[in-house]
């Protein structure tokens, strides 16, 4: 897949020990692209773990914060892998492809930390793990056009993609000159648009890419990089581990209480989380502000001449025209309405306490 | 990446364009393609006096904060209220439309040649 992202002139940059395109043209370019028309991502980084055998639905209920075990096959679930501490090592999500099959996406950074503590996790359960990160690719399509583009693109079959409801995926394929090869289609994603993603094995990724790219064409569809993806995710709203989600932060602070099953026997984590974090710990909260100068993760948010909390992402929000920002603060200054300031590199810069996402699109 | 040969630069990645004792700054093209989209400037006022390699302002863009620096001595004449309300425009003329400050200098500039600024940006 390099040299189709060198080819469309892509800025790269090192994540993870991958190379990543930033950005092909313009960050807002491809920002506006995705929200109105359509954006083509390679997030093959992405960390895919299978987890199979008779024991897999006990072991991933026991592994991670969410109830893996009522997920039913052919559907897609966000959820948490917790250390004991109750905070978060990663969040990923899970499909389930059969009674005894699943896969575990993580992220590419956290890689190494899931599989270890899925493989610690695994002792007792039976069940195999399988980290195939290096065999399958992941591309996403994300847009208003992406039903369109995928309808159109030569090749491409996928089963009753009309009817494929938001985090469940299809078995689809992909065929092309005398080659032909699975393709999981999955109505996720992490821009706040509808769309998809596609997962296949990496030897085919590029014929996709440029099959997608080249059907999309007529209907705006450029390829977008990391850079767009951050401000697409921020403005939707999305945590992005090591900035709202951390070792530090129990799920209930980042405002994802919902995704841990406290109702289950036992899983990693479980005291902890039962304990809950301290009465005064952060909790997650949206910022916006006037103008056009936007706070940075690590930038203090002030109440008064009290730091009251500190900015986990932000940034001039492309569709909204104005400063948005996630941020930790103090419970007490938490409340939707709640007037602080931002610490913007010495200036302080009037921020309201908004409600979570910043934009959600009309359905 | 456009590197013009009748500017002067610095290892900040700015341009200066020497008239008499007039200054026009900007930002190269490697700076603005660096910084991604630039969506806020922040300028020196016209009448401050500027010490060469002082910070004197910011140009924000929607990844990253690049800071301004002072490339010579000098005092501000005029700032471009063009790119304070279009910022993209150092993006898309970084050497024209999209100039930051001029200066009036005091004493005598060190500054890169254009091969000398190739040379920098590995060109």
């Amino acid at each position: 897949m390099h040299a189709e992202h060198v080819a469309l002139g892509a800025s790269f940059t090192d994540f993870a020990g991958w190379q990543m395109p930033v950005r092909y043209s313009s960050d807002l370019a491809e920002h506006h692209a995705v929200r109105r028309q359509a954006g083509l991502f390679d997030i093959s980084h992405m960390a895919e773990i299978a987890v199979t055998g008779p024991g897999a639905a006990a072991f991933l209920d026991h592994a991670l914060a969410g109830r893996l075990s009522a997920l039913a096959v052919g559907r897609a679930k966000y959820s948490l892998v917790l250390a004991e501490s109750g905070g978060v090592i990663d969040d990923l999500i899970v499909y389930r492809r059969g009674d005894d099959d699943y896969l575990v996406v993580a992220n590419a950074a956290n890689r190494d930390a899931v599989v270890a503590a899925l493989t610690e996790r695994a002792a007792g359960h039976d069940v195999a793990l399988d980290d195939q990160t290096d065999r399958i690719a992941l591309i996403a399509l994300q847009g208003p056009a992406s039903a369109a583009i995928l309808a159109e693109t030569p090749g491409l079959e996928i089963e009753a993609l009309e009817s494929l409801r938001y985090y469940a995926y299809s078995d689809g394929a992909f065929a092309w000159g005398d080659a032909r090869t699975a393709v999981m289609v999955a109505r996720t994603g992490y821009t706040g648009e509808d769309g998809v993603e596609l997962y296949l094995p990496t030897e085919h990724a590029a014929a996709l890419w440029r099959a997608l790219l080249a059907a999309g064409q007529p209907h705006g569809l450029v390829p977008a990089g990391l850079a767009a993806r951050d401000t697409l995710r921020l403005e939707a709203g999305m945590p992005l581990y090591g900035h709202e989600l951390g070792l530090g932060i129990q799920p209930v602070q980042a405002g994802l209480g919902r995704v841990v099953v406290t109702a289950k026997d036992d899983f990693v984590g479980k005291a902890a989380i039962e304990r809950g974090p301290a009465a005064d710990a952060p909790v997650l909260v949206g910022l916006a502000a006037e103008g056009r100068r936007a706070a940075r993760a690590g930038y203090p948010v002030m109440h008064g001449e009290q730091v009251v909390g500190e900015v986990t992402s932000g940034a001039l929000s492309p569709t909204l025209g104005h400063p948005v920002a996630m941020a930790l603060v103090h419970p007490d200054h938490a409340a939707v309405g709640a007037v602080l300031d931002l610490d913007v590199r010495g200036s302080r810069i009037p921020a309201t306490v908004v409600a979570l996402p910043f934009y959600r699109r009309e359905a | 990446m456009s590197v013009p040969d009748d500017l002067q630069y610095t290892a900040e990645h700015e341009w200066v364009r020497l008239e008499g004792d007039i200054a026009t700054v900007g930002i190269t093209q490697y700076a603005a393609d660096a910084l991604g989209d630039v969506v806020y400037v922040d300028l020196p006022a016209i009448g401050a006096a500027l010490a060469a390699g002082a910070i004197v302002g910011e140009v924000e863009s929607t990844k990253s904060v690049g800071e301004l620096y002072a490339p010579l001595d000098g005092e501000v004449v005029e700032a471009n209220a063009g790119v304070v309300d279009s910022p993209e425009t150092i993006n898309a003329d970084p050497y024209g439309a999209g100039w930051l400050v001029k200066l009036r200098i005091a004493g005598d500039p060190a500054l890169l040649s254009p091969a000398e600024y190739r040379t920098l940006i590995g060109q």
